[in-house]
């Protein structure tokens, strides 16, 4: 009777597991052999993380998926999005870490009506003239680390400043983001070359201008040079070092260690932040990946698919309804390791910012520490030109 | 603009000179002697970049790491040569830049795949990581210091084993005429593995030395590689005398762009301009530099062949 | 040669069905990916044509490639989309940059010609990220296709057709000019410059032309491709994107008439398909590459044609 009893009610449940048998498709296009290779393989532990709790699933529906390497080449980025749109027929899109491959694949995602959330990149085009409903800027606006740090800068007193960035557009939005933060006239605004390996020109000059403090938006492996060879050249003992987040960040410190120590950096998040989620994150993915602790782009990545867990939940697991998807997505109604925060009109978001400075923990570990708030519940300056 | 601004600067040419000359060594050595384009020398670079980083983790020592780091790249470069460059030399320069291409690719992910993909940590020893007091006023870097001394002594050695030594004169009877010299009695393929060796030892040496203040990561070597075809092509390939002129003409060039140029372009530009156009041409300095040598010059400076 | 026209012909009546096919077959996506192929393979057979045929190792080809992308990106920021003036006006800055590139390398030989053509393409590699109003690295979005009298661009398959109508004209074109006297005397001048000079033929106008035209057919590539993808950024002229082209023409066969062809499809599909199985993707390739380098030093489509040649002496 029982058997009989079961078959029935599979029978009656067959129609509706038919239905609710297309899983929920999430297209990543990994950063994994480019430029940005760490900070791409940093994301995809953060992705993997999240998935691995979730059981693959989004909001309990079955969900794939697809998680392929473009190299942060915009060209290859592109192939790869129009596969995934055209042939796979994703519901949702992210991955990319550069903010160059997240312009050129967005208006392609957004004509398709697929939302893209961003796992780290947060151009300014998208926060102002070129925002649309289907950019969800999840991380950050990428001014606002600069902004913020400018202001610990004014705030900690440091008179004289020489800033200094590559020579490309991401890099001048950099330093006019530290100026706004700063509110005072900078001593020098230095611009290198982009892949620059040796510092040395530029640390004898700012050995001789002697400021309190020097800010650099070096990423990658500029950024590790650059320090190296200022800790090297003995200027850390009399200059203080600042920068952005994601020039201080685990893998920065990972490649550089002690000598980074001091460095004041700013982010929206901070791997001891206190809060339930963030505590519950950092453990699962210590016990994961061998004791290391997660960076700032492991964090993203790992809100991202929580984000995208919420709102097929929301929807019932019926994504294929873009409004409510994209209703459910605004809403943020999911609990993110860097706290509350909420969308703006551009879907940027409001949210708080930090002042970290990088010391030796209790542990013998090099990694940052909390020390302040610098901004609460920040929205970007580009919204204004942002008309929906 | 003080005088010992500009006494550093020239110091940091020489040193960002000799940083070149280095890995340009090795890499003008295999193209006069074997006549082969190798750009997998800077897979070369890494790997001993890489090596030494990770020998400094375990021992702390700078010696050890740039030790392990010559004889395990040098023993790399061994099999490099008997399983592909051996094959390379007959052919033309395309086949062989596809060839030693095709070592960067697989190079540069099976270093991921040892490493992982983030850069690795080599810190600088602990007495070398300060600086010192050349001038009342001027500090420099110790271990750009290191890195001038070691530049210069290789430069001699160098010039010496080529000059001098028996060895030396074989490798240049090898490059000159490699029938009549394997007529003589020179066992050319024998010699040929030598050079190879050696320039991937020299290759090893800079990866290691350049590893505490450079990045250690996969793709390393290209990003350098780069800045040291220019300096051989400027000094003439296969010359070491122009490898080491070259490698230093380039050093002060790009260091004097860097440090003098935007304020200079201030002076007769507004500052809007000058800041904007100011660190671009910084940054093809080096190439405007090779254009206008080639065009007086074609074949560098001091061409080693006729 | 009866075999390699018969499987000529068979390609093209593929290429040419194929976008009417592939939706049925659930193939939709690789009109896209098709296309793509067919410009690279107009840019690779534009190498060619210097590398395989004029024996000229251009390892700043990619320049031209971006700068003729570049030109109608930039226009079409400025508001101008109409392609019949785009376009053209791409190839001839394209070549007016070459005549100018090539005045100054020409002078130089072998390993000389290839760090001075690199040189120049860093230049303007580094010259384009700094421009911020074309957006510098991050690139710039093409805010619709170029504009063509009767012609639909951001129709799919009609796109595909102009595509594939443009690069096969080109690929004719140039075999036209590799059989005729200007192609056979630039044979001549790989095989031995001197005697080429002393023979009275004027040398340096020959590969200045060549080195010309090369850039043209690679900038008519960029312009296909920034349609293609209605972006455009400065990695396009790197350095590495000028040695992916080399590594088509010589893994397709330098020197060969269909050497770029299926240089671009080969290394192209490589691509896609080994991305799709692992991270560690460089690897398979390198050694692919050197396979090429040490067992078929004609590339493939060299392979292919000893096979074919063997069979008819076996006939």
């Amino acid at each position: 009777m029982r058997v009989f009893h079961r078959l029935l009610v599979a029978a009656l449940l067959l129609p509706v597991l038919a239905l609710a048998q297309t899983p929920i498709k999430v297209g990543i296009a990994n950063d994994l052999s480019g430029p940005f290779a760490a900070l791409g393989a940093e994301a995809r532990d953060g992705f993997n993380l999240a998935l691995k709790q979730l059981g693959n699933k989004l909001g309990g529906h079955p969900a794939e998926f697809l998680q392929t390497d473009m190299g942060g080449n915009p060209d290859q980025a592109k192939q790869l999005v129009t596969r995934y749109i055209q042939r796979d027929k994703i519901d949702f899109f992210t991955g990319p870490i550069g903010s160059n491959v997240a312009l050129a694949v967005g208006p392609a995602l957004f004509a398709a009506k697929i939302p893209y959330l961003s796992n780290n990149p947060g151009p300014s085009q998208f926060a102002g003239a070129q925002c649309n409903d289907y950019w969800f800027g999840l991380s950050y606006q990428n001014d606002a680390f600069h902004e913020a740090a400018g202001k610990v800068a004014a705030d900690r007193g440091f008179k004289k400043m020489v800033i200094i960035a590559p020579d490309y557009p991401a890099g001048k939005d950099a330093l006019n983001g530290f100026k706004r933060g700063y509110k005072a006239a900078v001593n020098q605004e230095v611009y290198t070359k982009l892949g620059q390996i040796d510092y040395a020109a530029e640390l004898a000059q700012l050995r001789e201008a002697k400021p309190d403090a020097v800010y650099i938006f070096l990423p990658g492996g500029m950024g590790i040079n650059f320090i190296k060879q200022f800790v090297s050249a003995g200027l850390n003992q009399n200059i203080k070092l600042v920068g952005p987040g994601f020039s201080a960040d685990e893998d920065v410190i990972q490649a550089v260690g002690e000598p980074m120590i001091g460095m004041f950096n700013t982010a929206q998040w901070a791997f001891d932040l206190d809060n339930a989620q963030n505590k519950k994150f950092v453990e699962a993915f210590r016990k994961e990946y061998n004791n290391r602790n997660p960076s700032v782009y492991a964090a993203q990545a790992y809100d991202v698919i929580m984000a995208i867990d919420a709102a097929a939940k929301a929807t019932g697991g019926n994504v294929s309804d873009r409004a409510a998807v994209l209703a459910a997505l605004k809403k943020a109604d999911f609990a993110s390791v860097r706290g509350e925060f909420k969308y703006g009109v551009n879907n940027f978001p409001i949210q708080a910012y930090y002042a970290r400075v990088i010391e030796k923990s209790a542990d013998g570990r090099i990694t940052n520490k909390l020390v302040g708030k610098v901004f609460d519940a920040y929205q970007d300056v580009y919204v204004g030109e942002c008309k929906k | 603009m003080s005088s010992t601004l500009i006494a550093e600067q020239l110091l940091n040419g020489l040193q960002f000179g000799l940083m070149l000359f280095l890995i340009a060594a090795g890499l003008t050595l295999v193209f006069g002697i074997l006549d082969i384009l190798n750009v997998a020398h800077g897979s070369l670079y890494m790997a001993g970049a890489y090596v030494a980083a990770q020998t400094m983790q375990w021992t702390g020592s700078l010696l050890a790491s740039i030790v392990v780091a010559a004889v395990v790249t040098g023993v790399v470069g061994l099999v490099i040569e008997l399983v592909l460059i051996r094959k390379l030399v007959v052919r033309d320069h395309l086949a062989q830049v596809l060839g030693t291409f095709a070592i960067i690719l697989i190079a540069n992910d099976l270093v991921k795949m040892l490493w992982g993909p983030a850069p690795m940590m080599m810190n600088m020893p602990a007495s070398l990581s300060g600086p010192v007091r050349l001038l009342p006023d001027l500090l420099y870097p110790a271990y750009r210091l290191l890195i001038i001394a070691v530049g210069l002594a290789l430069a001699l050695g160098l010039y010496l084993f080529v000059t001098r030594t028996r060895a030396g004169v074989l490798v240049r009877a090898g490059a000159s005429n490699r029938q009549m010299a394997t007529l003589m009695g020179v066992r050319v393929p024998l010699l040929f593995l030598g050079v190879f060796v050696l320039g991937a030892v020299l290759a090893a040496i800079a990866g290691a030395l350049l590893g505490p203040v450079t990045a250690v990561q996969a793709g390393m070597g290209e990003q350098i590689l780069i800045l040291v075809l220019v300096c051989i092509v400027i000094g003439g390939i296969g010359s070491m005398r122009g490898a080491f002129v070259g490698a230093l003409l380039v050093g002060f060039v790009d260091t004097a762009g860097r440090a003098f140029l935007p304020t200079l372009l201030k002076t007769f530009l507004s500052p809007a301009v000058a800041s904007s156009v100011g660190p671009t041409l910084a940054a093809i300095s080096i190439y405007l530099l090779m254009a206008v040598v080639l065009v007086f010059r074609p074949a560098g400076l001091f061409p080693a062949r006729g | 040669m009866k075999k390699s026209s018969l499987t000529g012909a068979l390609v093209l009546a593929l290429l040419l069905a194929f976008p009417l096919v592939a939706p049925a077959l659930d193939l939709g996506f690789y009109v896209s990916f098709v296309r793509r192929v067919l410009i690279f393979a107009l840019a690779a057979s534009s190498l060619n044509l210097i590398l395989g045929y004029g024996g000229m190792v251009a390892l700043g080809h990619a320049a031209f490639f971006g700068a003729g992308a570049y030109v109608v990106a930039m226009l079409s920021v400025e508001g101008l989309s109409h392609a019949l003036i785009a376009w053209p006006l791409a190839l001839l800055v394209t070549a007016l940059l070459a005549l100018f590139v090539g005045l100054v390398s020409l002078r130089t030989r072998d390993v000389y010609f290839i760090m001075i053509t690199l040189a120049f393409a860093q230049m303007v590699y580094y010259i384009f990220i700094s421009l911020r109003k074309y957006g510098g690295e991050d690139g710039v979005n093409l805010s619709s296709h170029s504009k063509l009298p009767w012609l639909e661009l951001s129709n799919e398959n009609t796109f595909y057709y102009v595509v594939l109508v443009i690069v096969l004209a080109s690929l004719w074109l140039m075999n036209r000019f590799v059989q005729a006297r200007f192609g056979q005397a630039l044979q001549g001048i790989r095989e031995n410059e001197a005697r080429m000079e002393a023979l009275g033929y004027p040398v340096m106008r020959l590969k200045l032309l060549a080195f010309v035209l090369a850039a043209c057919f690679a900038a008519l590539a960029g312009v296909l491709l920034a349609n293609h993808n209605l972006f455009v950024s400065p990695s396009l002229m790197h350095w590495t994107e000028s040695a992916n082209l080399i590594i088509m023409v010589i893994v397709g066969g330098m020197g060969l008439k269909y050497g770029g062809l299926v240089g671009a499809a080969v290394m192209l599909s490589l691509e896609e398909f080994l991305r799709l199985y692992t991270d560690y993707w460089h690897m398979p390739l390198g050694a692919l590459l050197l396979a090429i380098v040490l067992l078929a030093p004609h590339g493939l489509a060299g392979l292919w044609n000893s096979a074919v040649k063997k069979k008819e002496a076996v006939k």
